[in-house]
């Protein structure tokens, strides 16, 4: 059913198209650019508009940065993928006897009950991301085997690290100069602030299927 | 499907519409406010104008060259691993996710918005198979749990009002409690379908662009119900009109910005998802499989002409209806049509035919506010009058479904005499003049006028016409 | 200011004048006003008898053949060279913006190409082309200002008639809300769809009855005729006035 659907779809195309057009002028994208000093302030303006909150750390103190911050929250689970360099730094400076307890994505989500603890006990999913976006607002990431794609989107509160030197001018840009369209990832992600929805009344309300919460640890040189 | 003809459907919803003031009051509070915020994200005149040219023509470009673009995404989809399905018509696509279904033995199924199943009418046809197949969008969750179809294609609830829903999750929902407060709605509905993401077997979703280039497909979302639909269960079925194609990846972000923006007001969504393979060696989640189908139903015939094709351009970000004044009065369902609003009464017409949906071309002012704000530049009051004129006088070789079925014989009469009268110069004038000269004797209801002076008084010509007044007040006449 | 419409250099010697069917019929007055205003600049005025309708009510429902042939029937009698002026952005934009799609394929095309080129709505051809000048005679005045769809969106005629009023000392106007949504009036529109056409003016004349003004100006007679129609069967005292009667009674020497 499907060839056959195929071949008479794709000989009405043919049948009118010339598959010549013009290409396009990327300009307007081109020119919106922002001195690297100015990126991550207007990043994070345009987050937190979506209420995205802000830690803000060195490359030396972020995990206790962040540590303290979860303490201060009161949970007790916080998910990660181990294997990132940031994992280790995270392992090598969590206290195993106070405060919350770091747990590893370190099983496939069929294993056992994994989906139904990760859905119901983890209060917390850390991650690592590629960068962000000046423009809107936004942080790239990229789910790896470290670092799974449900680890930002189940559990309550999404953690998020960002380097603040790795903040582009656009989403256009990103993709140009990392030169994603030679080796996609198989999930490739945007995420500007936690879950949210406006379809009663218009009205906007926080956490409806993902993290209510979404909290970036931005390191600042 | 066949498509019942009965040419005065939309104006018999309509009015009944009309009547509701809950629904003109949603409606008008809803658009007033989307227009305000789209405004706000286009307040630099020549921003908006190279944005749109350029969305304008990256759509442009992969309409002409949609067959080559459609083999390429399915060859790069293939080679990263997601299986590509053809269907020509809404009961293939149908019979194409039951199938995929049954080969995996999926009995609960959770959906991410998509307008392409509403095309089909998948719930219901899953339903009718043994499938349970959830909306999880919180406003598609809504209008199921009532029975209905959505009302606009980006907030498919907005004809609600929160003290309507309230009720509705209060009655439905068991176990929920009666409350107006949104946070607390919301959170009932995300207690129910997180249960539903967790125990789902598959998960379906629509596509918002697929690039042919690497074969990725792009989720545009707000809620995360989508990434949930996409990510958790163990087979995603992604759902698209054949439209939805673009060439390069470089395509998208111009794409995605003006879909945001024109949409809701926001510079960007809370999601962008692109997926581009199923999971892969040593991923811990995701899906094992991912099916993506790609829907004619229609558009292939659409894409033969080349002014009507630009009808595909569509990025289904519902400005137009928000800036639509018939739209704002009658809001969606009046159109008992899958696309409400300006883009339905050009897309549907062409895919239920001319004739049979000519209350829908004709349900137009042409007042433009429409193409003005479509951030692909579809023209599309000028797609409106090129459809009434297939339906009243087909061109040559017409590829529009039911053309010249819109003709009626009264009309036809009525448009000859209305070219003699203004062809002759001299009986133009004599009926000017007797029309002035009989100003007193016009009644102040005549039946031909009836549909005017239902709202507002009889329209009396003045007692001199501007020929007369010229020539008497000595404006030279050559 | 966008002026589309405006390649002239300098000011003409001489126009044409395109009344328009409603012009001829419902609002002659307003007409003929527009006729002073182009003379009083010292340009010679033709309005040939011969002219009718543009044809717009018949191409846009779809009645092409019946369109070109009135159109045609227009365009024969505009043959000098002259900038034609129309009181009627609706108008305007039929003859400029859709003749030449109309003659598509029509050995005519390139007359009717010509003959669009020449086109100018009144107020545009007013501050662009002749850049008038207004003193205003009249005493003081709350106006308020309907902006025609086909006015706004097909001729971009967005700041003229504004431009224009401000001239007016006297007059102060009162900004309509949703100024720019439609007035419901789609020529054949509101006989096809009364409910929803009766639903916009409605909406459309209360919002002008909120403004306080009691002078509503608009540059299309088929807004006003709409419009005024309402504002009268709801009894309320509103005076609806073509903007070429406004400006020339307001600036004419008595």
């Amino acid at each position: 059913m499907s060839e056959a659907a195929r071949e008479r779809i794709l000989g009405r195309l043919r049948e009118a198209h010339p598959e010549s057009a013009p290409g396009s002028n990327f300009d307007v994208l081109a020119r919106k650019q922002w001195p690297p000093e100015a990126r991550y302030p207007r990043l994070r303006f345009q987050m937190e508009v979506v209420r995205a909150e802000f830690l803000e750390a060195t490359d030396a103190d972020w995990p206790g940065v962040l540590r303290k911050f979860l303490a201060a929250e009161k949970l007790s689970t916080v998910l990660y993928g181990p294997g990132t360099v940031a994992a280790e730094r995270l392992e090598a400076s969590w206290p195993a006897d106070e405060g919350p307890r770091l747990l590893p994505y370190d099983r496939p989500i069929e294993a056992g009950n994994a989906k139904r603890q990760l859905f119901d006990e983890i209060d917390a999913g850390f991650t690592t991301t590629r960068g962000g976006i000046a423009e809107t607002g936004g942080l790239i990431l990229w789910p790896t085997p470290a670092e799974p794609r449900l680890l930002s989107l189940v559990p309550p509160m999404h953690v998020a690290l960002l380097d603040t030197r790795a903040i582009y001018n656009t989403f256009w840009e990103a993709m140009r100069v990392e030169g994603w369209a030679s080796r996609m990832p198989a999930n490739a992600l945007l995420i500007s602030g936690p879950s949210k929805t406006a379809d009663i009344e218009q009205t906007l309300a926080y956490g409806v299927h993902g993290p209510k919460r979404l909290v970036v640890v931005a390191i600042r040189p | 499907m066949s498509v019942e003809a009965r040419p005065h459907r939309f104006r018999t919803a309509a009015t009944s519409a009309l009547k509701d003031p809950d629904l003109r009051a949603n409606f008008r509070r809803a658009m007033d406010g989307l227009i305000a915020k789209r405004a706000a994200q286009f307040s630099d005149p020549a921003e908006w104008r190279e944005m749109r040219n350029l969305g304008a023509s990256i759509r442009a470009r992969s309409l002409a060259k949609l067959p080559s673009l459609l083999e390429r995404l399915e060859a790069n989809c293939t080679k990263n691993g997601i299986q590509v399905r053809w269907a020509e018509t809404t009961e293939e696509a149908n019979g194409i996710v039951l199938e995929i279904l049954r080969s995996c033995g999926a009995t609960r199924v959770v959906k991410g918005k998509s307008m392409v199943s509403e095309e089909m009418h998948l719930n219901e046809f899953l339903e009718e198979h043994g499938v349970e197949s959830v909306e999880s969008d919180l406003g598609e969750y809504i209008i199921q749990l009532d029975g209905e179809t959505p009302s606009h294609i980006i907030m498919p609830a907005i004809h609600k009002n929160r003290q309507q829903i309230a009720r509705l999750l209060g009655e439905k929902i068991r176990g929920a409690r009666y409350t107006e407060d949104i946070d607390e709605l919301t959170g009932i509905a995300r207690r129910v379908l997180r249960k539903k993401f967790l125990e789902a077997d598959a998960g379906i979703s629509g596509v918002n662009f697929a690039v042919a280039e690497t074969g990725t497909l792009c989720l545009v979302e707000n809620e995360g119900n989508g990434r949930m639909s996409t990510h958790v269960p163990p087979v995603h079925i992604a759902l698209m009109g054949l439209e939805k194609v673009v060439e390069t990846l470089e395509d998208v972000p111009a794409l995605y910005s003006l879909l945001t923006r024109s949409a809701t007001g926001q510079s960007i969504t809370t999601y962008f998802n692109m997926i581009t393979r199923p999971r892969t060696e040593g991923e811990k989640d995701g899906p094992f499989a991912v099916y993506l189908v790609i829907l004619d139903n229609g558009r292939s015939r659409i894409a033969q002409d080349p002014q009507l094709s630009a009808t595909l351009r569509c990025i289904r970000c519902g400005a137009c209806m928000n800036h639509c004044p018939v739209y704002t009065r009658v809001g969606g369902h009046a159109y008992e049509a899958t696309y409400p609003g300006p883009i339905g009464k050009i897309l549907t017409p062409q895919t239920e035919g001319v004739g049979a949906r000519h209350d829908l071309v004709e349900a137009s002012s042409l007042c433009g506010a429409c193409g003005e704000v479509c951030p692909v530049g579809i023209p599309i009051p000028e797609l409106i009058v090129r459809l009434r004129r297939e339906a009243a006088q087909p061109s040559r070789d017409s590829t529009v479904r039911g053309a010249g079925t819109g003709r009626g014989r009264a009309e036809t009469f009525a448009w000859w005499l209305w070219e003699r009268a203004h062809r002759r110069p001299l009986l133009y004038r004599l009926l000017g003049f007797a029309a002035t000269r009989l100003r007193r004797f016009i009644p102040g209801r005549l039946p031909v006028l009836a549909a005017w002076t239902s709202a507002r008084s009889t329209p009396r010509p003045a007692p001199r016409t501007l020929h007369e007044l010229a020539r008497r007040g000595g404006v030279a006449g050559e | 200011m966008a002026a589309p419409d405006v390649p002239i250099e300098g000011r003409p010697a001489a126009v044409y004048y395109y009344g328009t069917c409603l012009v001829d019929l419902f609002y002659p007055e307003a007409g003929l006003a527009g006729i002073r205003l182009l003379e009083r600049e010292g340009v010679r005025v033709v309005f040939p008898q011969d002219q009718t309708c543009c044809g717009q009510p018949a191409y846009n429902s779809g009645y092409a053949s019946e369109a070109r042939a009135v159109a045609r029937a227009q365009i024969e009698r505009f043959p000098k060279p002259y900038p034609i002026v129309v009181p009627s952005g609706s108008c305007a934009a039929m003859m400029k913006r859709h003749y030449p799609t109309l003659f598509e394929g029509d050995p005519f095309r390139p007359r009717a190409e010509e003959f669009a080129s020449r086109i100018h709505e009144l107020t545009s051809f007013l501050v662009n082309v002749l850049r008038v000048r207004l003193a205003d005679r009249g005493r003081p005045a709350r106006v308020t200002w309907h902006s025609s769809c086909h006015a706004l969106r097909e001729m971009e005629i967005v700041g003229e008639p504004g431009a224009l009023l401000a001239q007016l000392a006297n007059v102060e106007v009162v900004p309509l809300s949703r100024e720019s949504e439609c007035c419901g009036f789609g020529g054949t529109f509101a006989v096809r769809h009364p409910e929803i056409s009766a639903a916009m003016v409605e909406d459309k004349a209360a919002d002008v009855v909120a403004t306080g003004a009691p002078t509503l100006l608009s540059g299309d007679s088929g807004c006003l005729l709409n419009i005024a129609g309402r504002l009268e069967a709801t009894g309320h005292r509103v005076r609806p006035l073509h903007i070429a009667e406004f400006l020339w009674e307001r600036t004419r020497e008595r």
